[in-house]
């Protein structure tokens, strides 16, 4: 154990959430073009002031051990009749024996799965609430193409129902993101999927804000007949202006924080944002469907000299699956949707696969309430289309489609994603192999909370919404 | 007649049969012969003209048959001149018939029959009547080809969705259909005053007052929309009062009265993958079908999503998660539809007489694991090729070829 526990710490050292116990003083994402500017001046001026900080907290928990799983760890190996034990919201052992400290839980996983915790990069949990009203609806500012302004944690209601029965499925962790009706639609918010009064509660600490990007019909649908872009090219010249202009606010900032002399610049949220792209602190999350368009992205991209993290939806990457792969871009992707508008006429069943042969990082993500449900079947059906297609794809590079590709994609592949000592204790229980139809997740860790457990109803988290009007799971009304 | 001139022997040989009418049979043959099943058993002499499917390891079932839907009624669902499922300008749209706009060309019919589905209902939408549903084959070069009835049911919505055709009220939905039914039924007596201009306007154009005699004389089913329980309820009642043969759709708090609606002997279609709240049904759960089919109601399970119907062996695999029997779902997507919509003669299982609609899979056929390896449609077997694995075909080797 005491090798193990020396090495937990030597990793944790290089997440932003290593420390004691309370993790409550975690700094966000680095946010402002002020942060180097708060160490050193007053905080007379908005920029120097915290900007809406994690309050991020462990719940306390005993140390579980589960032992006598399959042990499906994303880091290249399954561990039959394995244990695992979290303690102190940690991954402290993964192997064939692990001793439990005398007050560990101990979970008989016999006939059991144990994954890393699901991660969906791409939800709008929380600002597409259910029961879906208008009051409800807060995930697109269609009030202008650029609205990098935005943060989709300004509009995310912790109370959505829709977020217990994601952690039913084993989501740990989303990327919550504004809608695809704007070019630039605004900053992402990356959670812990936990009950919490507030989304502060729920926010990630040390996570890189994404900045969502949309290609395509969206725009050009949404503002062709309010005063634009109508056109892709259009779109286009959209993300040029924004970018140019954030070129000179990054110098301006930059500039100003190097000395502080003189007056600070004038503060401009819209391309705060644009500038923290540019400075690779945030990361681009773009909605973009058919391959041409994802080529002009990375053109764009090469322009003003930033990387776009992901394609989202991207159901024409197999077409470029070559060059995304060199680029280093993820594409984050449904194991069989399309058909629904133009843009996505040509999806297949076997895009994760071709992405993955061709050496890229491929994802499944969800969009969608229901699919975040079974993140895991999705995978599963992705896999399978390509092993049926005669392409080799393993297992663990399918449950990496949904743990540690996410992750990397929300820059936190280093603290999420697999079962290894030092990790975040996200784990699942599963009922039995998660790429079965028939499988569920019975147990959900997240940092080491119980937070779900389908056989307890002590351990099935609801919302204040559901109260005295959704029945409760095994209940009548 | 061409299916006719083109039909052939097929053997299916060496495989696990499920009937769905009766218990699994291993190592067991079907036996196809002009389109339709002649034998289904262990000791099938096989004809020496017979082609042989040697499904040796392999699992065999009916089609699959998704009773939901807009398959061949809608292409891309953004591009609105590809979209054939709803009338506009009459909200008692109960003479449109979808058959004619459907599309035998439609891409969507080969990537959904080379999973295993077989035969869907087609149905309109949109409306507080929204028009008469077809049942159809995915396969055939004409319209005429495809169809298996015409037409299946006449759907009506009673879901929050209708209320805005109704004047903003459940109660005036229900009044408008009460009155709808009434005139219906006045008009047939009182045809002679009608063509004389004799009569008081009615709650519906002629034509679809005509259109609803079938279902007011039980000859056509009903297929109501309702998923808030006490509209589930007001869909009984209605039935009750004008004696019409009822097929509940959707139904997503049928679970917290599925004994009424196992008492009414109405049959339910469900979507098993549907659990988030709205206001139109904050009881909906993953357990609905499995509650009312324990209850003794008659379930059919549903992938509504046109894009998406492959998926229906997903959501019978996921019914069993949440409380099916694996037969009691393999039926809910075979037979059980059949016998819903009024078919059972011909399809929906694996019996000597019935229309040779079969799969062969690799395995349990809700599984991810498994694959489709040969789909026959009336003892034709059809080609596993969409415009989908011509576009794989193209790019598994970059670049492509063009």
């Amino acid at each position: 154990m005491r090798p193990l526990l020396s090495l937990l710490l030597a990793v944790t050292g290089a997440c932003a959430s290593a420390g004691g116990s309370a993790r409550s003083s975690q700094a966000p994402a680095p946010a402002a073009p002020a942060a180097t500017a708060a160490a050193t001046t007053p905080e007379r001026e908005s920029a120097a002031r915290p900007q809406y900080p994690s309050t991020y907290a462990r719940h306390p928990n005993p140390p579980v051990l589960i032992r006598n799983a399959t042990i499906m760890t994303a880091t290249g190996h399954e561990i039959p009749n394995g244990s695992i034990l979290l303690k102190d919201g940690r991954i402290v052992a993964v192997g064939a024996k692990v001793e439990a400290p005398a007050d560990a839980v101990v979970v008989d996983g016999t006939g059991k799965y144990v994954t890393p915790g699901l991660i969906d990069d791409h939800s709008h949990l929380g600002v597409y609430a259910a029961p879906g009203t208008d009051a409800e609806s807060d995930g697109n500012e269609a009030t202008n193409p650029v609205t990098a302004e935005v943060w989709a944690e300004h509009s995310f209601w912790p109370q959505d129902p829709q977020i217990p029965l994601a952690i039913a499925g084993g989501i740990t962790t989303i990327q919550a993101l504004p809608g695809s009706a704007n070019l630039i639609g605004g900053r992402s918010a990356i959670l812990k999927l936990i009950p919490a009064r507030t989304v502060q509660e729920m926010k990630f600490p040390g996570a890189h804000y994404g900045l969502k990007m949309a290609c395509g019909e969206n725009p050009k649908r949404v503002y062709g007949r309010k005063g634009g872009p109508a056109t892709r090219m259009g779109n286009m010249a959209g993300y040029r202006a924004a970018f140019i202009l954030a070129e000179g606010y990054r110098r301006r900032w930059d500039a100003w924080n190097k000395d502080h002399k003189g007056d600070p610049p004038e503060r401009n949220l819209r391309l705060e944002s644009l500038a923290e792209v540019l400075r690779g602190n945030m990361y681009v999350q773009n909605h973009c469907y058919r391959a041409d368009e994802m080529a002009q992205m990375l053109d764009l991209a090469h322009e003003f000299g930033f990387k776009i993290r992901s394609f989202h939806h991207a159901v024409e990457s197999y077409k470029i699956a070559d060059l995304l792969a060199k680029e280093g871009t993820s594409v984050s992707v449904w194991a069989d949707w399309w058909g629904f508008k133009e843009e996505a006429m040509d999806g297949i069943q076997q895009n994760a696969a071709l992405n993955q042969q061709a050496g890229g990082r491929p994802l499944i993500h969800s969009d969608d309430p229901g699919g975040i449900q079974r993140l895991n079947q999705e995978a599963a059906k992705a896999m399978y289309a390509g092993q049926r297609s005669g392409i080799p794809i393993t297992r663990d590079q399918a449950l990496r489609w949904i743990t540690v590709n996410p992750a990397w994609t929300i820059g936190l592949d280093s603290v999420v994603g697999t079962l290894e000592p030092g990790k975040m204790a996200d784990v699942v229980v599963w009922s039995s192999d998660p790429f079965s139809v028939y499988s569920k997740a019975i147990q959900v860790y997240n940092d080491g909370w119980l937070v779900y457990d389908r056989n307890d109803p002590a351990h099935q988290p609801r919302t204040d919404f559901e109260l005295g009007q959704v029945p409760a799971p095994g209940s009548d009304r | 007649m061409i299916a006719l001139l083109l039909a052939q022997t097929i053997a299916i040989t060496g495989g696990t049969v499920y009937p769905v009418s009766g218990p699994k049979l291993a190592a067991a043959t079907v036996l196809i012969r002009d389109g339709r099943i002649v034998a289904v058993a262990t000791n099938v002499p096989i004809p020496a003209d017979a082609t042989r499917i040697d499904a040796a390891g392999k699992w065999i079932t009916p089609g699959l048959i998704d009773g939901a839907g807009q398959l061949g009624l809608v292409e891309i669902n953004a591009v609105p001149g590809t979209r054939d499922a709803s009338v506009q300008g009459d909200t008692i749209a109960a003479a449109f018939n979808v058959a004619e706009g459907i599309n035998p060309a439609s891409t969507l019919i080969p990537v959904t029959r080379i999973e295993g589905i077989t035969t869907a209902l087609a149905v309109p939408t949109g409306n507080l009547v929204s028009g008469q549903a077809v049942l159809i084959d995915l396969d055939g070069a004409t319209i005429d080809q495809m169809l298996v009835k015409s037409p299946a049911g006449i759907v009506a919505d009673l879901s929050e969705s209708a209320k805005d055709d109704a004047g903003g009220s459940r109660a005036a939905v229900a009044d408008r259909l009460r009155r709808v039914f009434r005139d219906a039924l006045e008009y047939e007596r009182r045809k002679t005053d009608f063509s004389r201009a004799q009569m008081q306007p009615l709650a519906a154009s002629a034509r679809d007052l005509e259109a609803l005699l079938p279902l007011l004389h039980g000859r056509v089913p009903l297929i109501a929309y309702a998923n808030r329980r006490s509209d589930i309820a007001t869909a009984l009642r209605l039935a009750k009062e004008f004696n019409v043969q009822l097929i509940l759709a959707g139904a997503a708090e049928g679970w917290e009265i599925a004994a009424e609606i196992a008492a009414a002997r109405v049959p339910v279609l469900v979507e098993p993958l549907n659990n988030i709240p709205s206001y139109d049904a904050l009881g909906i759960r993953y357990e609905n079908a499995a509650v009312l089919a324990k209850a003794g109601v008659k379930v059919a399970l549903l992938e509504p999503d046109t894009h998406k119907s492959r998926n229906l062996r997903q959501q019978a695999g996921n019914a069993v998660s949440y409380g099916m029997t694996w037969d009691q779902a393999l039926r809910a997507v075979t037979l059980s539809p059949a016998e819903i919509f009024g078919v059972a003669d011909r399809y929906g299982s694996l019996e000597p007489g019935k229309v040779a609609n079969v799969v062969v899979w690799s395995g349990d056929p809700f599984e991810f694991t498994t694959g489709v390896e040969h789909v026959l449609i009336r003892g034709k077997e059809i080609p596993l090729k969409s415009r989908q694995t011509e576009l794989f075909e193209r790019y598994k080797k970059l670049p492509p070829s063009y």
